[in-house]
């Protein structure tokens, strides 16, 4: 296939490994003390365990698969509340597929279509604007979920259903924003990380300069990487010589997508309908400050929060749940106490066991950092 | 049983006339452009005519035509064919109803034939159940009898006996089938799950996924237009062919629903095995690979309804690679793996990168992912 078979080149990945292995080499670090380097966006880890990445690497370099799985942090109590909403007469719930399983405090949206609520997976929020014209009699509530990647097209939505004066459709929403994350980790005590993989989709719609921090503040090196597998070497490669060289830039591997000021009608889109708010919840990592939107005052009534009665409980993680160690690269996915036994994809206690893009998900599926060719 | 259908239709038809060429419906006493009501499910005349004039004129079979509980079969002539008798069933509940390469009929007795066939028996008999929606056309009933009917003729099978049901509507969806079958196994053929072996070689007998992504694509919930067909297609011929040309097949498995990854961890596990695929090796469509980088989908977890899992002692891959190619269900058969010692149960790939991976079994359904 034209444009992707190119980027999953065996011989070149090949080439890029040997030159990984030498830096690593070069940098003086092996198994005993690995440079750890985190992908912050869950399509990376995705691509990672599909094309079996972590098993090809030297020993010397730890992946530590960051929080953006945006389906994974969403907390149980935002789901408890998109229940109560699912549940409510009238609503047509419509939602990206993969977020119908995620477990809340007593069911899944899954769950909740099993009992009657009327929830349908779409592939775009303008689907469920469709769904909105075609059922007039019926609320039409989008899950509005996901980070700066689907927020645009949440945002233009509301303002096409605006401009069509569709009173019956809203988004409940729970988009947020990766930078303030990156920013609490990095302020973790007890984190140890050498670099950053940034998330390619992210930056496309806001650009590299917003990483700028990372390098200036905090001295680490950042590359904002693309999703093929050699995007993924390579930006691991030009971390590895950021290290190497005692540099710490934000530097742009994925340049056929990422522009440096990202996309300007995208991001406009998104300040006319969203506003930060004060802090939002996120599941592992707790409330993290200025890390979610909501629809501005001006879009009151496309929120479907300020429509709907919900719970807004805030729920604790389980107490024995160490997902946030695990997020912050402190513990491997097996280190976790729960790991295989009382948390699995069929029954996950935890975020991370959730989405296929979750860093326990993929482990278990794919065997993680113990599918070497000694396996 | 090409054997056998001229008997019956001395025996029965008693007029020495091809039954295909008389039992066509002359009258039709069920009006066009009508719908199905409850009333064709009462037990009284409606529920008669629309069976005689639906299902007995399609299915046009002597067994069937005389309208009793039960079909009545001659166990000699069976016994004359094998030592084992194989019994099957499966319900089809496929959205939408028809489908680029296919429909529910069709898939009914390919999917039920083929069930029959990967354990080496040569397929008979059909029953068919059918589950009607109130309000479905009685053109769209007759449409599905019809394909019915004329994939059971291709396969060489008969459907031999049926019920039908309506229920009210939004009791079901549309129209479910269900179709059970028969056949004999043939003395000295063993297939089995628990019979792979290390260095076996595991064959698929063409491109996988095609029936899961046009189903997903006909479903027009996503405005991508593909030229993906589905692969539906009764497997029994493809499978004598093989076991001529490779008689120590081990294991034989249709890869319907969950695909080649479900039936290759079902494989490893009875059989206490490892498998190892190479991703490279696997044949995949690309409009098929196109649809599941869009979607985020693995083609090894889509389903298929014409293609068959194969695991084949090494000496004899060659034979069954050069069996399987020759006959038209199975020109793009390839090897894509191999039967290893352990961990058992554990299927893992040397994906396209060099790298090596977990080929689990799926949780749930697969589902598109967000980003």
């Amino acid at each position: 296939m034209k444009y992707v078979d190119e980027f999953r080149d065996s011989a070149k990945a090949a080439a890029l490994l040997s030159e990984i292995e030498a830096l690593v080499q070069a940098i003086g670090r092996d198994a005993t003390r690995p440079l750890q380097i985190m992908e912050v966006c869950g399509g990376h880890t995705h691509s990672m365990f599909r094309y079996g990445i972590e098993g090809m690497l030297p020993a010397g370099i730890e992946l530590v698969h960051g929080p953006g799985c945006p389906v994974c942090v969403l907390p149980v109590g935002r789901v408890d509340d998109c229940v109560a909403i699912a549940e409510t007469d009238g609503v047509i719930l419509a939602t990206f597929g993969d977020a119908i399983r995620v477990p809340g405090s007593q069911k899944s949206l899954m769950q909740a279509k099993a009992d009657g609520a009327d929830v349908r997976i779409v592939y775009s929020p303008m689907d469920a604007l469709t769904l909105a014209r075609a059922h007039p009699e019926r609320w039409v509530v989008f899950f509005g979920l996901g980070f700066e990647t689907t927020m645009p097209a949440t945002a233009l939505t509301v303002l096409q259903a605006e401009r069509e004066g569709i009173g019956n459709f809203s988004v409940f929403c729970n988009h947020i924003t990766i930078v303030p994350t990156i920013k609490a980790i990095l302020d973790s005590p007890d984190l140890h990380l050498d670099g950053f993989l940034g998330p390619g989709h992210v930056s496309m719609i806001i650009g590299t300069q917003p990483y700028e921090f990372i390098a200036g503040h905090y001295n680490k090196p950042m590359v904002v990487a693309g999703f093929e597998p050699l995007d993924i070497l390579q930006s691991l490669w030009m971390v590895l010589r950021q290290i190497k060289d005692g540099r710490c830039e934000i530097e742009n591997q994925y340049a056929r997508v990422v522009a440096e000021g990202g996309n300007a009608a995208a991001l406009d889109a998104v300040g006319r309908v969203f506003e930060l708010r004060d802090s939002f919840e996120w599941r592992g990592l707790g409330a993290i400050a200025h890390s979610g939107v909501r629809p501005r005052e001006a879009y009151a009534r496309f929120d479907a929060e300020r429509i709907f009665a919900v719970p807004n409980a805030s729920l604790a993680d389980p107490a024995s749940c160490q997902c946030g160690d695990v997020l912050k690269g402190v513990l491997k996915p097996r280190q976790c106490r729960l790991f295989g036994t009382a948390c699995t994809p069929e029954t996950p206690v935890g975020a991370l066991m959730v989405s296929s893009e979750g860093a326990c998900a993929a482990y278990y599926r794919y065997g993680g950092g113990a599918m070497t060719d000694a396996a | 049983m090409r054997r056998l259908l001229p008997l019956w239709r001395r025996r029965y038809d008693g007029r020495g006339v091809s039954t295909l060429a008389l039992r066509r419906p002359a009258a039709v006493a069920v009006r066009s452009g009508a719908t199905v009501t409850l009333s064709h499910g009462a037990g009284g005349k409606a529920m008669r005519d629309l069976i005689r004039d639906v299902f007995v004129a399609e299915f046009d079979n002597p067994l069937l035509a005389t309208l009793d509980d039960q079909a009545r079969v001659d166990l000699a002539a069976l016994q004359a064919m094998g030592n084992r008798l194989a019994f099957t069933t499966d319900s089809y509940v496929v959205d939408p109803l028809f489908f680029p390469g296919g429909d529910i009929g069709k898939l009914a007795v390919c999917g039920t034939v083929n069930d029959l066939a990967v354990g080496g028996a040569t397929p008979l008999y059909l029953s068919c159940a059918v589950i009607i929606e109130e309000g479905l056309e009685i053109e769209t009933l007759r449409r599905v009898a019809h394909s019915m009917a004329k994939a059971a003729r291709k396969a060489g099978v008969s459907v031999v006996t049926g019920d039908t049901k309506i229920v009210n509507r939004g009791a079901c969806d549309k129209l479910f089938v269900t179709t059970s079958g028969v056949g004999v196994i043939p003395a000295g053929r063993h297939l089995d799950a628990d019979l792979a072996e290390p260095n076996d070689c595991v064959l698929v007998t063409g491109c996988l996924g095609d029936h899961g992504a046009a189903i997903l694509a006909a479903r027009g919930d996503f405005a991508l237009e593909t030229p993906i067909v589905s692969d539906c297609a009764a497997l029994h011929g493809l499978i004598a062919a093989l076991l001529k040309g490779a008689p120590e097949t081990r294991f034989l498995r249709d890869a319907t629903r969950g695909g080649v990854a479900t039936v290759l961890n079902e494989l490893a596990e009875s059989s206490a095995v490892g498998i190892e695929l190479t991703e490279a090796d696997l044949p995949i469509n690309e409009p098929v690979r196109g649809l599941s980088e869009v979607l985020g989908l693995d083609p090894l977890y889509l389903a298929n309804e014409g293609k068959l899992v194969a695991v084949v002692p090494e000496a004899q891959a060659r034979a069954a690679m050069a069996a399987l190619r020759g006959h038209p269900l199975g020109s793009d058969a390839a090897i894509v793996g191999r039967v290893v010692a352990g961990p058992p149960g554990r299927v893992t790939m040397r994906t396209v990168l060099g790298g090596r991976r977990i080929v689990d079994m799926l949780v749930g359904e697969q589902l598109p992912r967000i980003c």
